[in-house]
């Protein structure tokens, strides 16, 4: 699936004990950044990407070429302006882009498939912890990321409450919800019945699950927009064609666009990666760590927050985020928040909508002056 | 800055922790913030608002006093501010019982609807009243609830809440308002300034 060129990879040696009770070590973390790190280290960015990103946060991705999925957000002069910050971002742990995942080899060089063991997002960002200690940074000057970025980022702060003086989770939530796993699970059950996934054991015969792959996309690739969004794009166009063909191809352009999104994701994610990662999500839910009580799980935290939403995300609405605002109100945390109008669904935060642009730059640069 | 900011800022000491409710582009909040070593928050419910604030470097969240208000613990904040916005809730008296629960002390200012200019308006007009703090016609005000600073002061009274200081504005001039001079101050003031406990 990936290609080591172009691939700058971090061996952790030390032991790290997952939370299904496994340990890993001497496993690589693919990683990369943009900037440069200033001489009192006090410029560092730490992105975290969401279910299907990668450590190319901005650029061309030298893998895929094509751009990097926060584009519109980290670069030069941008709202993550990599003039002023050095970002550093990281392929999740169960990833396909060079982290340690299912497509690795075991220790007796047989592909893990699902042998691998079951992480989660206190995982994953246990393991990106380590790029702290190998960039030589006390203390981070942001952490954010959006949907399963910003589970990572409430999981990271929780974790090191110390290790980051501001903290932007974006369209995300504390806990997955009933109908977040209910889409995960049709997205996984539609790669298990591909008869090419063979139990996961697909890399060993060159075959894979494409199929059920590029139908879990399509799927969710529903989830990340809104519905007055698809009816202005598409409505009820038809794809290069006068009239309904009374058959089963793509007469409708939403159709023709859903596949197209189904069959180039196939050529960059690997099936198994998507099993674990969705299944990462589903576990995740911070206030259970807490007893119930989301506010324990940042009542050491000095950190300022800021969290933002979409008007028109419903796989992460604004209730969702706001309950993360009101467990830290109930703290006295330094939390700001604000909901942006948007008719572009979940999807909103990878997308050009200025409003969030501007109150993304905003925050971090007077956040920064203040330093 | 107007007036009415310069005297609300003249009743908090240094190094307090303040939420201004419906604090607008942050004006002062900025003040706040810059001259007194204020930790200040805001609750604005205008997305624009909201913004303008997260570009002058100010803690703001979008919401609504009448349901985000509840999120705050008892007395977590030295002062709440509530600027010329009491007349526009759907139910100002639940909004005064929240901001004395999670304020040590508020900070409420009303627009004064007896004063003189006012009550001549509509006397001899037979219109609306339209002023200075007044602006907007009245199918298009956000005001719902206006008073007098003499309602309020006997509201504050009714409900046991404690006065520490009401002051009366007109223009520049700031004077104190007590139960002697209430008459006249309800006259001639165009903003009421009051600093209650509960």
């Amino acid at each position: 699936m990936n290609t080591e060129k172009n691939i700058k990879t971090l061996i952790v040696k030390k032991p790290l004990k997952l939370d299904c009770g496994k340990t890993i070590k001497d496993f690589p973390i693919a990683y990369e950044t943009y900037g440069s790190l200033n001489s009192k280290k006090d410029n560092a960015i730490l992105v975290f990407h969401a279910l299907t990103g990668d450590q190319f946060v901005t650029g061309i991705n030298p893998v895929t070429n094509k751009e990097g999925w926060w584009s519109y957000a980290v670069g030069p002069d941008k709202a993550i302006d990599t003039n002023k910050y050095f970002v550093i971002c990281s392929n999740v742990i169960g990833g396909c882009m060079g982290s340690y995942g299912p497509s690795h080899k075991d220790p007796n060089q047989k592909v893990f498939g699902t042998n691998f063991p079951v992480i989660t997002i206190n995982d994953m960002v246990n393991a990106q912890y380590n790029l702290l200690d190998h960039f030589g940074i006390d203390k981070l000057f942001s952490i954010t990321g959006g949907s399963m970025g910003g589970m990572q980022v409430l999981q990271f702060i929780s974790n090191f409450p110390d290790k980051s003086k501001t903290v932007i989770p974006i369209a995300t939530t504390s806990s997955h919800s009933a109908q977040n796993i209910a889409f995960n699970e049709l997205g996984r059950q539609a790669i298990t019945a591909d008869s090419n996934w063979k139990d996961g054991n697909y890399t060993s015969n060159d075959t894979n699950p494409g199929k059920g792959l590029a139908v879990a996309r399509m799927a969710a690739h529903i989830t990340y927009l809104s519905k007055k969004g698809l009816q202005e794009k598409f409505g009820r166009k038809l794809q290069e064609r006068e009239d309904l063909k009374f058959g089963f191809d793509a007469d409708f352009q939403i159709e023709s666009y859903l596949r197209y999104q189904g069959s180039v994701f196939v050529d960059r994610f690997d099936a198994n990666s998507y099993l674990y990662i969705t299944r990462a999500m589903d576990y995740f839910d911070l206030a259970k760590q807490f007893n119930g009580n989301l506010s324990e799980a940042f009542i050491n935290t000095k950190a300022k927050f800021f969290i933002i939403s979409f008007t028109s995300d419903w796989l992460y609405p604004t209730q969702e985020n706001k309950d993360i605002v009101i467990a830290l109100n109930s703290i006295g945390a330094d939390v700001g928040f604000v909901e942006i109008e948007s008719d572009k669904g979940h999807d909103s935060f990878l997308l050009d909508v200025p409003d969030f642009l501007s109150a993304l730059k905003n925050f971090l640069d007077k956040s920064y002056e203040e330093n | 800055m107007k007036n009415e900011f310069q005297v609300i800022a003249d009743l908090i000491e240094k190094d307090k922790k303040v939420l201004d409710v419906g604090c607008a582009d942050g004006t002062l909040m900025k003040f706040l913030k810059d001259n007194k070593n204020i930790n200040i928050r805001g609750l604005e419910i205008s997305k624009e608002r909201v913004q303008e604030c997260i570009a002058k470097g100010l803690t703001v969240i979008e919401g609504n006093a009448e349901k985000d208000l509840k999120q705050f613990p008892d007395k977590s904040f030295d002062y709440v501010v509530l600027s010329q916005t009491l007349q526009a809730f759907l139910d100002p008296e639940l909004v005064i019982d929240e901001l004395l629960r999670v304020g040590k002390k508020a900070i409420v200012t009303i627009p004064n609807f007896g004063y003189w200019k006012v009550r001549f308006h509509l006397l001899f007009k037979g219109t609306m009243p339209i002023t200075k703090t007044l602006p907007d016609e009245w199918y298009n005000t956000p005001n719902l609830h206006m008073c007098t600073i003499k309602d309020f002061f006997h509201f504050v009274k009714s409900k046991d809440i404690k006065i520490f200081k009401s002051l009366a504005l007109n223009n520049l001039n700031t004077s104190i308002i007590n139960e002697s001079n209430l008459g006249v101050k309800n006259l001639f003031a165009d903003l009421g300034i009051f600093l209650i406990e509960k």
